[in-house]
């Protein structure tokens, strides 16, 4: 026993301090070679970008032709992108056929838009129930006027007809935003109605409209509106997309609101009753304003949606980005191998940016309430 | 408002009354909204000589489809064309809807990879799909890409088996030869056996621990068993090659470029969205679940597989069936590049060709309704069956 009895007489030796536990090395190592696989992995990605990346850089950037007046420079060069293409037909990807000399009036339409989202938007900004009324009622009228022309203001008339670009996917989008979030609020309120009549058709509007795919809804506000209507009513061919935009983007709305208003604490309710508030009151004082609030980034994300779904209007005749780049590829005068991708890559660099945008503004917000500061 | 009140007071003051009033204003403004709209489709269909019955759908229709799954020639009535559409669509959805949940999973697990590099990649797949509109993703791939490809006489070929022009992707069809029956049903008796031996294997590892090579077993009776037929009775399956003939490929599977690049593009763009909603049901799972299955001493794979996905899955099914729904429903843009879908072929070519607007568009709507409310019934079962008990 004795023999096997071991008692250290001398403290052990101080081990070494780890080699690698924090900086950039030791990242790298948990992070990209933990293992044999991770080690593959990340050389194949590595491979892959050092591959695929200077290219598509030389292609977007130094063998691309920046600016030419007609296709012939871009005919030449067809080992990059032919930005001069995008630069000569800026003018129409933007306002379609809309009048050269009254593009102003949809700068202006444009830019207090976008001033209204932006005040709409910041969480912190004063006065917002005064912006959300700017934006809700003032200006879609001042918008029309400026847009469709009005007599009584000396703006000549522009037939819709000539709307087209970029301007006309922001104004389905914002059109479908005005008109579809009230509607969908009042769908969201009507379907958790006590009424029976009301929750039924409700919820029909809504389970129908979200059951058949958008383009059915668009055939069907182009197709069959004008049926339903007085023959003197028959509405106007840009107004028919619209009015399929709003009573799709409604629905999606309303489920998004219906979520705000449950998620709401049943607590809410009764303290309103308690205070004596009948129903309207109470919705619109203490429910709508909180469920609204909460539901925001995903009504921003609803939004990014009904941006992307503006590009199916061209199927009923209406000239949106999309279509105006395809209208632009189809110039003869540009005609060339390297045009439908550069405008198709440009389409594709614009859409991202507004939705990407868009979805950081979201997931900021969410973000934010996460850690309560809100 | 069930006490009795103290003072009598108006009727006009009643709730029930009220809300009475209130529905039947409603439902009042409804009916006049509907039976305006029935009027005046009807003042119009006539003055214009719309046909207000289903008769066209007997009639001849006149033209050609690319694309048919039954017997269809010009000299077909609509009521086939429609059939000829329906088919298509859901064929669609049928090759769709597994590759995009395999794609989407294989870039949902991506993104949770502990490989930094590997989980960027995945995350701007992701960004980039989810925030690009698919119809551009469509025309990129039909008009940019198929179209551009060269003829028939010059196409990209992979050793003279697979061929690619603008005319589609050529891949050898399949054709059984007779000894397919023997193939095909010793096949099914290696997967049966395969599936029995699992089943046995799990319930003796429940009773004693043990563990069986089931994957090991099961691969070898599925390879072995048809090989066996191969070695006895010859290759039970032959390749019809496309060969190319004049200016044109013959023989061979022809997918038109219609179609690959509606699949391409309907694939990679829901793909996105099933890899977000797989990657937000396996973080949804609490992170002590992985913990308790690493301290069983199961390694990363396994704790996915074994507890993690499992308990994801409930997550993870609504959303995802809402995929499948929009796969189903987004593939109506095939109108754009028209590939002949249900919405192309019968709420295009035929409502153009026959004028019966209302009822097109009805049947045609009534088709996607059926098709959402079947699958939510299905879903509805599926959640009442799996959802946590006592919740």
């Amino acid at each position: 026993m004795d023999a096997l009895t071991y008692v250290r007489k001398a403290p052990a030796p101080e081990e070494a301090p780890p080699l690698l536990s924090s900086g950039a090395l030791a990242w790298a190592r948990t992070n990209l070679f933990s293992s044999i696989g991770s080690t593959s992995v990340t050389l194949g990605c590595v491979a892959l970008v050092a591959y695929l990346l200077p290219q598509l850089a030389a292609w977007a950037t130094t063998r691309a032709i920046w600016s030419a007046s007609d296709g012939a420079a871009c005919r030449q060069h067809q080992d990059g992108a032919c930005w001069a293409f995008v630069v000569a037909k800026w003018d129409y990807l933007r306002f379609g056929s809309y009048p050269g000399a009254e593009r102003w009036r949809v700068d202006v339409t444009e830019a207090i838009g976008a001033a209204l989202i932006v005040w709409l938007l910041w969480i912190n900004a004063p006065r917002r129930a005064w912006g959300a009324f700017l934006f809700f009622v003032a200006y879609p009228i001042l918008a029309l006027i400026l847009l469709r022309g009005s007599s009584w203001f000396g703006l000549t008339s522009v037939d819709t007809q000539l709307w087209g670009g970029i301007f006309v996917s922001l104004l389905t989008a914002v059109v479908g935003i005005v008109f579809s979030l009230p509607l969908g609020v009042l769908l969201a309120l009507g379907r958790r109605s006590s009424l029976p009549a009301v929750r039924l058709a409700s919820v029909v509007f809504i389970e129908f409209v979200r059951g058949v795919p958008f383009i059915t809804i668009l055939f069907m506000a182009n197709n069959l509106l004008p049926l339903f209507v007085p023959e003197t009513w028959t509405p106007d061919r840009l107004l028919r997309p619209l009015a399929g935009i709003i009573i799709f983007s409604a629905a999606y709305m309303a489920e998004e609101v219906r979520g705000g208003l449950q998620s709401l604490g049943r607590g809410q309710y009764e303290a309103a009753m308690a205070l004596g508030l009948k129903y309207a009151p109470m919705t619109g004082l203490i429910v709508l304003p909180q469920a609204l609030t909460l539901v925001l980034p995903g009504i921003v994300n609803n939004f990014i949606g009904l941006f992307m779904d503006t590009t199916l209007i061209s199927i009923v005749g209406a000239t949106d980005f999309l279509e105006a780049m395809n209208n632009a590829i189809k110039d003869p005068v540009w005609a060339g191998p390297t045009i439908m991708v550069t405008g198709y890559a440009f389409a594709g660099i614009f859409y991202f940016i507004f939705c990407f945008g868009m979805a950081r503004y979201s997931a900021h917000i969410e973000k934010v309430r996460a850690k309560g500061r809100m | 408002m069930d006490s009795a009140p103290a003072k009598r007071s108006s009727w006009l003051n009643d709730q029930r009354v009220r809300e009475l009033a209130y529905q039947i204003l409603l439902l009042a403004l409804i009916a006049v909204v509907v039976w305006g709209g029935i009027y005046n489709a009807v003042v119009n269909m006539r003055a214009r000589g719309i046909p207000m019955s289903f008769g066209f759908w007997n009639d001849v229709a006149g033209f050609d489809i690319n694309l048919h799954l039954i017997n269809y020639s010009n000299l077909s009535t609509y009521g086939r064309a429609f059939w000829v559409g329906l088919l298509n669509t859901l064929l669609i959805g049928l090759i769709c809807i597994p590759l995009a949940t395999l794609l989407g999973f294989v870039i949902g697990v991506a993104r949770l990879s502990p490989n930094w590099l590997l989980s960027r990649f995945a995350l701007v797949y992701t960004s980039v799909m989810r925030n690009t509109p698919l119809l551009l993703l469509l025309l990129f791939w039909y008009n940019a890409v198929l179209k551009s490809l060269p003829g028939p006489r010059q196409s990209i070929s992979l050793d003279d088996v697979v061929f690619l022009n603008n005319r589609g992707l050529y891949l050898p069809m399949p054709f059984a030869r007779p000894s397919a029956v023997w193939f095909l049903g010793m096949a099914v008796v290696a997967i049966v056996s395969a599936v029995g031996f699992h089943v046995w294997g799990r319930w003796r590892q429940d009773r004693t621990g043990a563990q069986m090579p089931t994957a090991l077993v099961a691969a070898a009776l599925i390879v072995g068993l048809p090989a066996l037929v191969i070695a006895a009775a010859g290759v039970p399956f032959g390749f019809d090659i496309a060969r190319l003939s004049g200016f044109n490929l013959k023989g061979g599977l022809q997918i038109i470029p219609e179609m690959a690049a509606l699949v391409f593009g309907l694939v990679t763009f829901t793909a996105a969205f099933i890899a977000e909603i797989v990657r937000a049901g396996v973080l949804a799972v609490p992170f002590g679940q992985s913990e308790a299955a690493g301290a069983l001493g199961l390694h990363h794979g396994l704790s996915m597989r074994l507890v993690v996905i499992p308990q994801a899955m409930r997550l993870i099914t609504p959303p995802l069936t809402s995929q499948y729904l929009n796969i189903v429903k987004n593939s109506s843009l095939a109108v754009f590049i028209g590939y002949p879908d249900l919405v192309q072929i019968f709420a295009g070519t035929v409502l153009n060709q026959t004028q019966a607007t209302v009822q097109v568009m009805a049947i045609t709507m009534a088709v996607y309704l059926a098709i959402s409310l079947a699958v939510a019934t299905a879903l509805n079962a599926f959640n009442a069956r799996y959802a946590l008990k006592g919740q």
